[in-house]
Parts: structure tokens; C-alpha cells; sequence
């Protein structure tokens, strides 16, 4: 295949690598630096860390949000936790065993350099989060406490109750706060990349939209950084922010940037189910759940039907009544499988009618062993010899509530019920995707100077994502790989001076931009945006989601083009251009949706192996579990963009494994 | 459910603004708040008119975004939730409710019900952070040991959204809830007592100059506060102020 793609990884062995790179590559010197401008468009965990830190550094920055605030990006909803190989527990943890863990979780198609850097500076991020006064949830001794998350056999997920996200972002926001202040980071809130800017070849600026006023304007940098999050709202409904969006990412992968592993979509199983049609998104209840609460259905279908119908509690049902299926498939990992097989697990014993709810998408999710087991260690602790049950349940359920409170109050407000006292009901749902801008070791796209950043990137979680690791990789990004790899690049960049906006490649950019906006605003249509994101959304988690075949992926191409055509003839967008309008900024989203969707249908489509999140119905095992080809789809699918959305070329980034052998990934 | 919605409209910063009333019909007890009102803008955008501006974004109650002033109380009638967070059951078929913006001089109104917080930040700038940087060197993490009870009480304080309710409630405009939420965080931790005398007084000065107003203990910010902020935090930062104050040289 093609010579396009240089993943420029380091000789050496594996566990130098990194450490080699940090020693060689060159820098630029701190005078220098401040004539140098960065570009970062996005401001969650992987952006805000990478703009605080270059701006320690001493480079010129410009940060871009388009919330009103960079502390309201979507890293902020992050719940469970993040892993580091700390091995503060003495479990036998190791950054080995951290970065096999992340490869065979990502189902062997992740690239062994960058999770191996990932797990060296893992633990890096956990110092760097306390010295910025992030306060992770500690034990009695004063010391840093840990739990697991799925996929693992050790603790090492360190979290804030069920707001880890929130402290880490807060963390970073910190950090940009320190450098706006200094005027080292010249912060754009409210504004949205709608254009990337190249010149010679190289990345140099970007096309803005101030939000507010409706004004484009140009920016220009030395270098671009694309920290802009995943693209699971092509499904509409996901757990993902509303604003959520792939249009920074697409933008450069229309200007030349490959886009790798499209089909790659992490499911996540414990979502709250879906209620009716006006649904706006899904909620996610944290994977550190899955540590105390225990997966079933009734084991019987009479009970199942029972329940649906109003006729029988779950509370009702014995213990021999109940399938505890996660324990009963895997007996090695339990409640604690990875994602993936989780979902399509759950999924498995509704399609066989054992639903909960009146959709029969629904399956339980129960806190009541866990609640009794810390009672009675908590009536142990208080020599309570003879505590009663309602005593042992009552302190049961305090414990749980220290650990879990903000996730329990927040299922109990959506769903009006409450789940100290019944079963959660759960069901899979669109997380987070694992696929994105192909990236080489130095987190650069193919576009030069244009890199990309935390779940925008394609690199570290092959086709499935372990829990806690989203956080850990936005955070290696920004805070210890880019400040370093981008210094390489910029070393070459000293003599270039100030980068004027008013070069032709700006111009075009810019024209090019408005032309779209005055397409949307005079396109004289009927329908309204979210009519055609929805209908997107539902052949793509019809036809994309959580298992595919041939067929229904070449329907879903059709569909989608003919979605896209639609739109484009009978959107009807409100108001004008120079103002604030939401309605605008929908329009351009679900415009570069629309294309991503049919590239994403085109990679799961060609991929016809099963592979972590990605599962295809003709290649799996006896029973049931996904099926990878190693002989034919031991690569990275990158995409480039020909200018016709049907027919994107495909390069292959041949993946090697040096130091891992591999095998069908088991968790029984 | 049947509901008549009257809903403050404004084009911009500079224009008057008014209430306008719209009838809703078929709304499920199950809706959020702002599902409600997607519903509302989709039969608007049907009839070719303006739809209504709101800000919104994570929908879980966390990223702080959304924001209105429901029948007079920010974030509505419900306790410990944000907007986003609040659900039709909450009313009853035939209500008349009312939507307005977060209202204070330090949050001017961009667009219907859309205002700028921009102070907030602004007043982080002067301080709302301890002055590390990242090298991947600093020390090992359980070099400290932390009280568990001095941990869990930053993490409290530091569970603050920044939506501003606190604001749109206190009837002096006083963002003391807010901004003690951050000086408490720090000021609890042994990593953030070096600059803990900076750091307030620096706050506090940004915070005046932002126009919001003073604290003088009626408590509604911690009633409305979707995240549950303790009053407690204002009485720490009046003592850290306070000290700090004295002392400064």
C-alpha cells in the first residue's frame, strides 16, 4: 500500500522510546518562543492542559471555545475516574501492565508506542493534579485512594466522587487561568472554528465565528492544535454535550488531514434508557458503578414479561430468579468486563425478550449486595453486634451514598425513582469514539503544523476504550507530550515572524466560509436542522451501531446521501448571519455530520472483521463474541478526502506488535 | 400537559426586551425543562418565526451552561438541580410559567435568555488558581497526606458549576457564594496556603469591579444553588479576607 502515512515512531526498544525522543528533539530557545503563535481550538482536558502548558512555556497563545467559558467543555462530565500505573495499592500495578491492559482493551489495534508513552507519563498526571489543588478522593490515612473500572484486574483509577472530570477540567481551567492573566493565552470564548487555514502546505491559521456577533474572523499561528473532542453526536442521541461536534476535525480532514478508524464508536452499557421521541441526549451512570452494582435480568421470560407489564417488582424476584449474566458469561472479570462486551452483552438478552422496561431496552443494575455488604463491614466497625437489617441497610446505604451520591441523585431526578430502594435500569448507549484525526508519534496530522489532541486523535485506544482512560490521554497530550513534540516542529519555525491574515489562503478561507453561512440563511427550505439530524441518527444506530452487517451498512450509505441532499435542498435556518444565532451553528454542525456519517459507514462497511466497539454480525465466534482478522485488518484505516464524499481513498497504517502477542482477547 | 409559557425576548444587549406568551401543548411529565422548550423552538422554527435563544450544552447538570430564571427562582421550583436537570413533573397541566434571564448587573443579557458571565471568569484571572507549572517533576503525589475531612470539604466547595444562580438570586447581585467556593477550596489545602493571602484579596478586588454586590446573609444563594454550595464557604472567605487584610503589607 501507500508510503503516505509516517507514523515516525523512534527506533529503540519500547521502553526507551520516549524517554530517547525527550533527550533529542530539538527546542526552541525561551526569546525565541515568544515570537511564536499557537492555535488551540477546543478547551477541554486536552486543550486546556496544552494551552496552559505552552504558555508556561513561553509561547503566544490563542484558545478557543465556543461555550461561554473554557470550563464548560465536555470533559467536565466526565464521571468515574482516571488510571494511572501509580500502584499506590500494591496490586501488582506497573506500567507494563497498564499499557498491555490499554492494548488488549483496545482489541490490538492501537499503536504500541503511544500507549506505552501514555502509561510512562500516567503517573506524571496524578502529581501534576494534586500540586494544582485538584482534591481526589482520599482515605482516612490522608493518602490518595483508588478503585477499578472495567477491563482491569487492579485498582488504579484515582476519582473525585462521581465528578472526576469536573476537578481534572477545573484543574486545567486553573492552570489557562494563571497564563490569561499573565496575557500569555489570549482566550475566544463563544467562538467556533469553522475553517482551517493553509499556506505553503502547512497549518497557519484558522477561520473563526465570534458567536455573539456573527462576525468571521482570522487568526493566524505557527501552529495549529485540534483538542476538539469525539464525533458521537453523528448519532444524535448520545452522551455527549449538545454543542458536541466534529466540524474543527472535518474542516482539516477536507483540507488534507486523514481521518482515521471512523467505524470505531465506544457503546457505553450503563446509560439511562431512552423515554420518547423529544429526547435531547442520553445520560451516562458512571463505569465505577459497575464496581458494586451487579447486571441482571430475570432469568425467566414469564418474569421478564411480568415486570414490563407493571405486574411484578424487581424487587420481588428471588435470587435463583435472577440472571446475573456478566458473572455467569465472564466469570473472570464479572460486572467488570470491558465496555464493548458489556453492551453487547445487554443487548444479547434484550433481543431475547428479557427486557425490563416497556421498551424492553432496559436491564437492571443493583446496588442491594453492595449496600449490605458496607453495612454490615460499617456495623463491624461500630461493634453494632446486633444490628438489625434495616440498621445494616441503612448504613449500607450511607457508604454507598459517599461513594455514588451525585450519580444516585441524578438518576433518581431523571427517572423518579430511587435506586437505594430498586434496581437502576440501564441500557448501552453512544459515549465516545475512539476513531479520529490520524495522528503520527508526535500527535501532528498529514496536514504539517496541524496536530490533534485527546479524543480528536485516533491514536490510543484501538477500536475500544477502557474506562478512566479518556481522561488520562487528554491530559498526557496537553500537559506532557505536545508541549514537547510541538517544539520539535516549531524549532524549524524561528525565522518565520508574524503570519499575516491577509494572505490569499486566508481570504479564500474566509470566503469560503460566509458562502456556506449565506447558503444555510437564504436556502428558502421547510425543515428545521434537528429534523435532519435526527433522521441521521437513526439510520446510523439502526444501520452503524451496536452490531452491523453488509447489507444494512450499504443501505445506510444510500440513506445518508439522500439525507445530505435533502438538507442541503430543505433546511430552513432563522435570522441572519451577524448575530447570535444557534439555529446558525447548528446548520454548519450537522452540514460536516452528514459527510463524517458516510465516512463512517464506508470504513465499518470495509472492515469486515469485528474488533472492539466496532462488531460485525458475519464475523463472530461460536458464541457470540467479537471476531478480529489479524491476517487482513492489522491496520489503522486512514482516510483522505477527494472531494467527492463517496469515494474517500484508504491508506493503511500496518500496526506492528513487538511486544505483545496477539491473542483473541478473552475475559471469562 | 397543556402550559402557557411567557418568555422574556430581546434581540441583543442594547434592545429593551419584553415578555411574549406562547401556548405549549402535548408536553410529557417525562421532558426536561429544556426538552420542553427544544419543542417549543421546533413548533416556532415551523412557523418560520424567531426561536428562543437559551444557553445549554452537557444536559447532566454539570457544565454549568444553562441557566433561566423559572417563576422567579434560578434553575425553577425543583431543589439541587440545574435547568437542564429539572423535569415537567414538576408542574401541573394548565400552569402559566415564567422564563426569564439570569438578571445582575455583572451579567449583562446577550439574547433572550442568554447572558454573559464573562465576570466570572474574569475574577478566576485574578487568582482561582495555584501557581504551578507542569513539569512532570513536581512531587509525588502522596508526598502530602491530606486529612480525609479537610479533602472532602475542597472537594465540596470545589464542586461549584459557575452557572450563577447564586447571583440571579441574591437580591444585592453578590457573587460571594461563587468566589468563596474557589478561596475555600484552596485555602482548605496545604498546596494552595502560599498564595492563599494573595489570591483572596486579589479576588475580591476583581470581583468588586465586576459590579456584583455584597454579601449580607439572607442565605437564597445557598437554597438555589443547583450544586448545593454551603454558606459556610462565604464565612471562610470573610475570615481569610479579613486576615489576609490585616497582615498585607
Amino acid at each position: 500500500m501507500s508510503n503516505v502515512l509516517d507514523s515516525k515512531i523512534p527506533e529503540g526498544p519500547l521502553k526507551d522510546k520516549w524517554t530517547d525522543y525527550k533527550s533529542h528533539v530539538d527546542l526552541v530557545n525561551p526569546a525565541n518562543k515568544r515570537s511564536i503563535d499557537v492555535i488551540i481550538v477546543g478547551t477541554g482536558l486536552a486543550g486546556g492542559s496544552a494551552a496552559a502548558s505552552l504558555a508556561e512555556m513561553g509561547y503566544n497563545v490563542k484558545a478557543f471555545c465556543f461555550q461561554d467559558s473554557p470550563r464548560r467543555a465536555h470533559s467536565i462530565a466526565a464521571q468515574g475516574g482516571i488510571n494511572a500505573a501509580k500502584n499506590y495499592q500494591n496490586d501488582g500495578d506497573s506500567v507494563f501492565r497498564l499499557f498491555y491492559d490499554t492494548i488488549k482493551g483496545g482489541d490490538y489495534r492501537a499503536r504500541e508506542a503511544n500507549v506505552h508513552r501514555l502509561a510512562e507519563v500516567s503517573a506524571n498526571i496524578i502529581d501534576q493534579c494534586v500540586a494544582q489543588g485538584v482534591p481526589f478522593a482520599r482515605d482516612y490515612g490522608g493518602l490518595l485512594d483508588n478503585r477499578s473500572f472495567g477491563g482491569t484486574q487492579v485498582q488504579r483509577t484515582f476519582y473525585a466522587k462521581g465528578q472526576t472530570g469536573q476537578q481534572l477540567l477545573l484543574g486545567a481551567y486553573s492552570a489557562m487561568n494563571r497564563q490569561i492573566g499573565l496575557g500569555k493565552i489570549k482566550m475566544y470564548n463563544r467562538h467556533e472554528m469553522l475553517e482551517l487555514v493553509v499556506v505553503n502546505g502547512k497549518a497557519r491559521g484558522i477561520i473563526a465565528r465570534n458567536l455573539v456577533t456573527g462576525e468571521l474572523e482570522r487568526h493566524s499561528g505557527h501552529a495549529v492544535v485540534l483538542a476538539t473532542g469525539g464525533y458521537g453526536n453523528v448519532f444524535f442521541l448520545s452522551t455527549n454535550a449538545m454543542g458536541s461536534n466534529t466540524s474543527a476535525a472535518w474542516r482539516a480532514h477536507k483540507k488534507g488531514a486523514f481521518f482515521a478508524n471512523p467505524c470505531y464508536t465506544q457503546i457505553h452499557p450503563t446509560c439511562i434508557p431512552r423515554s420518547g421521541d423529544y429526547q435531547s441526549k442520553l445520560t451516562l451512570m458512571s463505569e465505577s458503578l459497575r464496581n458494586d452494582g451487579r447486571i441482571w435480568v430475570p432469568k425467566n421470560m414469564e418474569d421478564a414479561i411480568a415486570i414490563r407489564e407493571g405486574r411484578l417488582k424487581p424487587t420481588d424476584l428471588k435470587e435463583d430468579d435472577r440472571d446475573y449474566y456478566l458473572e455467569r458469561r465472564y466469570p473472570a472479570f464479572g460486572n467488570l468486563v470491558p465496555r464493548d462486551v458489556a453492551s453487547r452483552a445487554a443487548k444479547e438478552r434484550c433481543d431475547a425478550g428479557y427486557g425490563v422496561n416497556k421498551t424492553g431496552e432496559a436491564v437492571y443494575l443493583d446496588f442491594d449486595a453492595a449496600i449490605m455488604r458496607y453495612g454490615q463491614e460499617k456495623a463491624n466497625l461500630l461493634h453494632e453486634t446486633n444490628a438489625s437489617e434495616t440498621r445494616i441497610r441503612e448504613l449500607g446505604e450511607a457508604v454507598v451514598e459517599s461513594k455514588y451520591g451525585n450519580l444516585f441523585q441524578m438518576y433518581e431526578k431523571i427517572v423518579d425513582d430511587n435506586p437505594y430502594k430498586t434496581p437502576m435500569m440501564i441500557y448501552p448507549a453512544v459515549h465516545y469514539t475512539m476513531g479520529g484525526l490520524w495522528v503520527d508519534y508526535n500527535l501532528m496530522t498529514t496536514v504539517e503544523g496541524c496536530f490533534s489532541a485527546g479524543e480528536a486523535n485516533f491514536s490510543d485506544h484501538g477500536a475500544n476504550r477502557l474506562g478512566a482512560s479518556a481522561l488520562m490521554q487528554g491530559l498526557a497530550d496537553g500537559y506532557f507530550v505536545l508541549p514537547y513534540t510541538i517544539g520539535g516542529y516549531l524549532a524549524a519555525d524561528i525565522r518565520t515572524g508574524k503570519i499575516s491574515t491577509d494572505l490569499p489562503e486566508f481570504v479564500e478561507a474566509e470566503n469560503d466560509v460566509r458562502r456556506r453561512l449565506e447558503h444555510f440563511i437564504h436556502n428558502k427550505g421547510t425543515k428545521s436542522v434537528d429534523h435532519f439530524h435526527k433522521a441521521l441518527g437513526k439510520i446510523m444506530w439502526d444501520n452503524v451501531g451496536m452490531a452491523r452487517n453488509e447489507a444494512g451498512l450499504k443501505e445506510a450509505i444510500v440513506e445518508i446521501r439522500r439525507i445530505r441532499e435533502e438538507f442541503h435542498r430543505d433546511v430552513f435556518v432563522p435570522g441572519t448571519i451577524n448575530e447570535f444565532n444557534p439555529e446558525l451553528e447548528k446548520a454548519t454542525r450537522v452540514e460536516d455530520f452528514l459527510e463524517l456519517g458516510e465516512l463512517f459507514a464506508i470504513d465499518a462497511l470495509h472492515r469486515t472483521e469485528s474488533c472492539g466497539g466496532h462488531f460485525r454480525e458475519e464475523s463472530q465466534t461460536e458464541d457470540g463474541e467479537a471476531m478480529r482478522d489479524d491476517v487482513n485488518f492489522t491496520y489503522a484505516a486512514a482516510w483522505q478526502w477527494t472531494g467527492n464524499p463517496q469515494e474517500p481513498v484508504l491508506h493503511k497504517e500496518h500496526l506492528e506488535f513487538k511486544e505483545i502477542e496477539l491473542k483473541q482477547r478473552s475475559y471469562k | 400537559m397543556k402550559l402557557t409559557l411567557k418568555i422574556w425576548r430581546q434581540k441583543d444587549r442594547n434592545d429593551k426586551g419584553k415578555i411574549e406568551t406562547y401556548p405549549i401543548d402535548n408536553v410529557s411529565e417525562h421532558m426536561s425543562f429544556l426538552e420542553m422548550m427544544d419543542v417549543l423552538n421546533e413548533q416556532l422554527i415551523s412557523e418560520g418565526k424567531e426561536p428562543v435563544a437559551f444557553d445549554h450544552d452537557c444536559r447532566e447538570g454539570i457544565c454549568g451552561m444553562c441557566s433561566m430564571f423559572i417563576n422567579g427562582e434560578a434553575h425553577g421550583p425543583d431543589r439541587g438541580v440545574t435547568t437542564c436537570q429539572l423535569h415537567m413533573r414538576k408542574f401541573n397541566d394548565g400552569d402559566t410559567i415564567y422564563v426569564e434571564p439570569f438578571r445582575a448587573k455583572g451579567f449583562p443579557v446577550i439574547k433572550d435568555l442568554v447572558v454573559d458571565r464573562t465576570a466570572f471568569d474574569r475574577i478566576q484571572h485574578a487568582g482561582g488558581f495555584i501557581s504551578v507549572n507542569t513539569s512532570g517533576n513536581t512531587q509525588d503525589a502522596n508526598a502530602i497526606p491530606i486529612p480525609k475531612n479537610d479533602a472532602d470539604k475542597a472537594f465540596d466547595a470545589a464542586t461549584c458549576i459557575g452557572c450563577g444562580a447564586c447571583v440571579a438570586t441574591c437580591k444585592n447581585a453578590s457573587a460571594m457564594l461563587f468566589v468563596s467556593a474557589k478561596v475555600s477550596q484552596f485555602a482548605l489545602l496545604p498546596q494552595g496556603k502560599v498564595e492563599a493571602q494573595q489570591r483572596v484579596l486579589n479576588m475580591v478586588e476583581q470581583m468588586d469591579k465586576e459590579g456584583f454586590g455584597n454579601c449580607t446573609n439572607t442565605g437564597a444563594c445557598e437554597i438555589e444553588c443547583p450544586k448545593g454550595i454551603s454558606l459556610e464557604n462565604i464565612a471562610r472567605m470573610n475570615r481569610e479576607f479579613l486576615k489576609a487584610a490585616v497582615t498585607a503589607e
